[in-house]
């Protein structure tokens, strides 16, 4: 852990990043020469769209009629009496048109291709779900879709790999490294070095180079944003806690950004402690990992003591990435936000529980979550309210699941 | 004058090209690997290129990702690559060797650690691949002050504008990559490359390596003609997986090396 320096805490929180995209020490622009000044035109085009009214009219217009926003905000009343604790609500991201939120930052990007003239989309996707919004967003906007997904994902999640194929994509199967989503990752940087004249890159989470971890985020804000306006209506005041959970961290980042500066507010990233931190399968990256560089950024990676990146293991194929956006690291570092973790058995308990008490089911990803909030609410008092977000819905996840608890479907 | 500028301009003198060959630092296995790197400049390789393997490698195609696996498979650690530097040194004092790879395992080791222990082992330079101007001041000012070129790639992508940029800090030579794509995939298209050539050649006075694509001699021949010198990579790594389980592996190396060096 020699690389990690304590910043002193700064005057706002959500400033960043500075104009090269850094936040602290984190982010920047690590890729290779060839992609440099694609990366730089990205940025360009993104800051044009982020200033421009009527981009935002465009967005906001499909996020309310084709995806459906704004997602409730739902106080789990069953949930709430079954802890006797503090007050849950959920932020609803999981109704979203695809069933999560990775739909907010499909719709963003593929908005901000079209003004780059890019004819054709690339993406990489672990679970599928990003892999799945961007095959629906190619498809509403009858653009070509190419999705890179690790050998082994394509086996573990073929409905996904059918509802793509379904909506038009191609999907590529990625045998080299280890043949997980990093390595489709990798190979989706290898495929677009060699075709930047016409490619967009549509990365999936709030990772890479800059500019991709400030453009996900600020189109995952939404949820934040919400969440925000929702609450105060509701309840009058701001929540006390924010939980959600992270892989990457996109929609922890949505949640937690329009937050930042509201100090009272306690933010929770809940990563995925896989067999627990303490072994070497798990996935959490601030927890057990050290800063490094890979994908364009620099952040925390799972990583031995020669530099060399280790594999990632978690029951949800969507937190199964060995890094983390890098706002993430600094947020880390600075205190602001507190990184937890919860194993592959308490989520696998949340994603149950849930199901029962609310008539809810939920992906993993956000199990992982709710096994957070389950351990919390408990010890907090009656008028202590927390909001998680509920960012996917668990219909993807049901065969996983089934295999854990023995069960044959 | 350090050891690449000595050859560059010892063939300079010769009216001659450079041959730069890329092997990945413990591949097949440490030994065998040292082996081959001792057999190299005799060979016909001027300049020598070590990849220290790394898990995630952006910039490279099939050939040297698997070489690279098969590297860290074996236990090559960044370590184990200056120890190789170290050994071929005791024997070799002239071959320039430029260690090229990513910077995850550098910044793990410490920076300004490992520019002092690479330069002490007896490496020239390095390449980092995933180290745009942008981003190199933290590597390139201990570099500098270890006395290691730090070359920097220059892409068919690199507009007039960033050319600049990339060439005010560069060292030793500059490398021109001359595919949009990673090692080792397509092959170049000789006029583009010798535009952009004449075009860096007017703005530095540092020569230039071409790379990416170059596989056969007549490509190397092809190339010779535009460039100082020419690197050649994955097509030398395949060859030593062909060949890692024969007892002639050097011999192997050497007849192709030998080929490119004839050829240009």
């Amino acid at each position: 852990m020699t690389n990690a320096q304590k910043i002193e805490k700064p005057n706002s929180f959500n400033l960043g990043p500075d104009e090269n995209g850094h936040f602290g020490i984190y982010g920047g622009r690590y890729v290779a020469e060839t992609l440099m000044p694609l990366i730089l035109e990205v940025e360009k085009a993104w800051h044009e769209a982020r200033d421009d009214q009527a981009f935002w009219d465009e967005f906001n217009q499909l996020a309310k009629d084709y995806v459906g926003r704004p997602s409730p905000l739902y106080f789990a009343d069953a949930t709430t009496k079954h802890f006797g604790g503090a007050k849950v609500y959920f932020k609803r991201d999981e109704l979203n048109h695809t069933g999560a939120h990775k739909i907010n930052h499909c719709l963003g990007q593929i908005l901000v291709a079209k003004r780059m003239g890019k004819t054709r989309i690339i993406a990489e996707t672990g679970a599928g779900q990003h892999g799945v919004a961007t095959a629906t967003v190619c498809a509403l906007f009858d653009m070509p879709c190419t999705v890179f997904m690790g050998a082994e994902d394509v086996e573990r999640q073929s409905p996904n790999v059918f509802r793509m194929k379904l909506l038009g994509a191609e999907v590529i199967p990625v045998t080299s490294g280890s043949g997980t989503l990093k390595d489709a990752m990798n190979e989706a940087l290898r495929h677009w070095v060699a075709h930047v004249d016409d490619t967009y890159y549509l990365i999936g989470t709030v990772a890479g180079p800059h500019p991709y971890p400030e453009m996900v985020r600020d189109f995952q804000s939404v949820i934040g944003q919400e969440t925000k306006e929702q609450m105060l209506e509701k309840e009058g005041r701001l929540p006390d806690n924010l939980v959600a959970c992270i892989g990457g961290g996109s929609n922890a980042m949505g949640l937690f950004h329009p937050f930042l500066n509201d100090t009272d507010v306690q933010m929770f990233g809940v990563e995925a402690g896989g067999h627990g931190v303490d072994t070497d399968k798990h996935a959490a990256s601030l927890t057990g990992g050290a800063p490094g560089i890979l994908h364009g950024m620099r952040s925390y990676f799972l990583q031995n003591d020669d530099g060399q990146i280790t594999e990632a293991h978690s029951i949800s194929a969507g937190l199964d990435y060995p890094g983390i956006g890098p706002e993430h690291a600094y947020l880390h570092d600075i205190d602001r936000v507190n990184y937890v973790s919860v194993t592959d058995t308490e989520a696998l308990d949340a994603f149950k529980l849930l199901s029962k008490l609310e008539g809810i089911i939920p992906a993993l990803e956000p199990s992982h979550a709710f096994a957070h909030v389950m351990k919390m609410a408990p010890e907090l008092p009656k008028d202590h309210i927390i909001v998680m977000n509920l960012c996917g819905r668990g219909d993807k996840d049901i065969f996983t699941v089934a295999e854990k608890l023995g069960i044959e479907i | 004058m350090n050891r690449i500028e000595k050859k560059f301009s010892q063939l300079k003198a010769e009216n001659k090209k450079g041959l730069v060959t890329f092997i990945t630092a413990g591949d097949p296995d440490a030994e065998k690997s040292l082996s081959v790197l001792k057999s190299l400049p005799e060979s016909g390789a001027d300049f020598i290129e070590i990849g220290m393997p790394f898990t995630d490698p952006m910039a490279d195609g099939p050939a040297i990702q698997a070489s690279s696996l098969r590297a860290l498979e074996k236990g090559m650690s960044l370590k184990g690559v200056l120890s190789m530097v170290r050994d071929f040194r005791e024997s070799n004092a002239e071959t320039p060797i430029i260690l090229m790879g990513y910077f995850n395992p550098i910044y793990c080791y410490g920076t300004e650690d490992f520019m002092n222990d690479a330069k002490e082992a007896g490496a020239d330079g390095l390449i980092i691949v995933d180290l745009p101007p942008e981003e190199d001041e933290e590597l390139r000012v201990p570099a500098e002050k270890a006395g290691l070129d730090l070359i920097k790639l220059v892409t068919p992508t690199t507009h007039d504008e960033r050319l600049k940029r990339v060439i005010e800090h560069a060292s030793g030579f500059l490398y021109y990559v001359s595919i949009t794509g990673v090692t080792g995939t397509k092959s170049a298209d000789i006029d583009a490359v010798g535009q952009h050539i004449a075009k860096i050649k007017t703005q530095t006075d540092l020569p230039v390596a071409v790379g990416f694509g170059i596989k056969t001699p007549e490509d190397a021949a092809n190339m010779s003609k535009i460039a100082d010198a020419v690197v050649v990579g994955s097509s030398i790594v395949q060859n030593i997986e062909q060949n890692q389980d024969d007892s002639n592996l050097n011999d192997r190396i050497s007849e192709q090396i030998n080929a490119l060096k004839t050829a240009i």
